[in-house]
């Protein structure tokens, strides 16, 4: 596989900031050799295929524990994938944002192993915090599968975020970095998701696009960080205390998909047959 | 300090024997099976925990401290066998400890315990369930003993008690649960699944399970704790590292191939085992023992692939 992987990758992986053992691994199983491998195959796609823009990379701190909260859009975690690869291409000294995984995944061949040679633990809020409290950078998307499972038409909108990302945040006092990801439904147009056939095969759904599999199409897409936010507090606050912080987290993320949506639209055009162009 | 050890012929025993002699504290044996190179210091008494010979070596002797280590897992008895053992003789040691005074009682159990399942954290504190009687019913013994020695905690508040969880040991004996199954020159992994494994050197083990026993006769030490070495590594690290080739096959087809082709006899329900990871957080012992670990991950398993 040597033959794979790209210099540049390589020399970037070896700056992260991740105490890899004489076998390449560290304490959570992230293997430095899967992750050049994968972000060697990641970089075309990053930058030519999805052709990602990104802005407000210098909110992201450059070491310590982060935690990049944003919004799904795209069948599956696609935006997901596609912010790793920008905490990992565009900020110096490169970041590797670990994801909170769906829980099904662990239980599935190939994702099990793969997402966890990655630095992706299964979404558990022990592991959330055991990262943070090493100084990782957390990637976080409270709205979960219900997120992923938004139609084509409902591309820019937001469905309820959890709430237990903010209690720890608070609890390990970590900056909630917004960010707001913009054009995983161009690439991943759902028109239905078949929940009956996911149950089936071991997952929540199985998105439907306009041309049957959910393959992704080489549209532009661009993540937008915005300023952190802080919240002082022990993270055992009561809910209405708690629920208010998480609405002012999604105002943000609703601020800078707003914000990013008309520059969006002048690169890709909606797919008004299935519902393009509506909020 | 006066100090008997149960299951002090097992291979982990004559180590922290070995170790604690060195240390100048009298050594007392006991176990049904012979040690017939046991150092002349040691005091030998080959007997079955669960006998009246045992009890009188508890009433003879009035040791200080008692390292329990007469347990077994699933590679080596039978179940009713197993049941015996490590239930039965549990409960013997506690109760010998109890009746004749003893000051301080180490139970040393398996970090199997918290049971390997995909949506657990990975790293399991002390306060963790245990869900290996869901998810491996061979070790449902292991964890009863497990839980009827932290009664102790409680139940005998005079006495200190000590319940050690440790991860797998292994080292140039070549025997223990991991080295069992990294015996053959194919090791079999389930495809698709590459957990972390978390691995001791034998000699670190029988370290760390002395160092308890002074702790809790000297410094008052009790409670559970999670006792590991290096940090973990996935199952094909430790395989390609101990010098073995992996052979990854499909779910289904792992509980036949069990025993057979050379590969190692192991039940059906380990396959969770080779699936996911059982990895725990030793934080809290290193903190209150000073514990450290002198063989690294590398120099354990090559210490086992070139015994």
């Amino acid at each position: 596989m040597a033959f794979l992987i790209d210099d540049d990758v390589k020399a970037r992986v070896a700056r992260l900031q991740i105490p890899f053992n004489a076998h390449g691994y560290d304490k959570y199983g992230t293997s430095r050799a899967h992750l050049e491998l994968f972000f060697s195959l990641l970089a075309p796609l990053y930058r030519s295929y999805f052709s990602v823009d990104v802005s407000g990379s210098e909110y992201v701190p450059q070491s310590g524990r982060g935690m990049i909260v944003g919004n799904h859009s795209g069948g599956y975690a696609i935006d997901g994938l596609l912010t790793v690869a920008a905490a990992f291409f565009e900020l110096e000294p490169p970041r590797l944002a670990q994801g909170m995984a769906e829980k099904f995944l662990s239980a599935l061949p190939v994702s099990a192993s793969w997402s966890q040679k990655l630095g992706h633990l299964p979404g558990l809020p022990e592991n959330a915090e055991r990262l943070l409290r090493d100084d990782r950078l957390l990637m976080v998307f409270p709205e979960g599968a219900r997120g992923t499972a938004k139609l084509y038409k409902e591309r820019w909108s937001l469905v309820d975020f959890g709430t237990g990302f903010v209690r720890l945040a608070m609890k390990t006092k970590t900056p909630i970095i917004p960010m707001a990801f913009v054009g995983g439904g161009d690439v991943l147009p759902t028109v239905k998701n078949l929940y009956g056939l996911g149950r089936m095969l071991g997952v929540p759904y199985i998105p439907l696009t306009p041309w049957g599999l959910a393959l992704p199409i080489p549209r532009p897409c661009s993540v937008h960080f915005g300023p952190p936010l802080v919240f002082e507090g022990t993270g055992t606050e009561d809910d209405e205390t708690i629920e208010a912080l998480v609405a002012e987290v999604k105002r943000t993320i609703a601020g800078l998909m707003k914000d990013a949506r008309p520059a969006h639209e002048r690169r890709v055009h909606p797919l008004p047959f299935i519902g393009g162009g509506a909020s | 300090m006066k100090l008997l050890i149960t299951g002090i012929s097992s291979n982990l025993g004559r180590l922290v024997a070995a170790l604690a002699v060195q240390r100048q504290h009298t050594v007392i044996g006991v176990d049904r099976r012979p040690w017939p190179a046991a150092p002349r210091a040691i005091e030998m008494h080959a007997v079955d925990l669960q006998k009246r010979a045992a009890e009188d070596v508890f009433r003879t002797r009035r040791p200080d401290a008692v390292i329990h280590l007469a347990t077994v897992s699933h590679t080596s008895e039978d179940a009713e066998d197993r049941h015996r053992i490590n239930l039965g003789g549990t409960r013997a040691a506690f109760e010998y400890s109890e009746r004749y005074g003893v000051g301080a009682c180490v139970f040393v159990g398996r970090h199997t315990f918290y049971g390997a399942s995909p949506d657990t954290p990975l790293y399991h504190p002390e306060t963790d369930p245990p869900l290996a009687v869901a998810t491996f019913p061979e070790l449902a013994d292991l964890v009863a003993a497990d839980l009827f020695a932290a009664s102790a905690l409680w139940r005998v508040p005079r006495m200190r008690t000590v319940i050690l969880r440790l991860c797998y040991t292994i080292g140039p004996s070549r025997k223990g649960t991991l080295a069992h199954y990294l015996q053959g020159p194919r090791v079999p992994m389930v495809l698709g699944f590459d957990p972390l494994y978390q691995l001791m050197h034998e000699e670190d083990a029988a370290s760390a399970i002395l160092l308890a026993a002074e702790a809790a006769a000297e410094r008052d030490l009790r409670g559970v704790f999670n006792v590991a070495g290096p940090p973990p590594m996935p199952l094909s690290s430790v395989i390609r590292v101990a010098g073995r080739r992996a052979l990854p096959l499909p779910e289904p087809l792992l509980p036949l191939m069990f025993g057979r082709f050379g590969l190692p006899k192991m039940p059906a329900q380990s396959i969770e085992h080779l699936k996911h990871s059982v990895v725990v957080d030793d934080a809290a012992f290193r903190g209150i023992t000073g514990f450290d670990h002198t063989w690294d991950e590398g120099e354990t398993l090559r210490s086992f692939r070139f015994a």
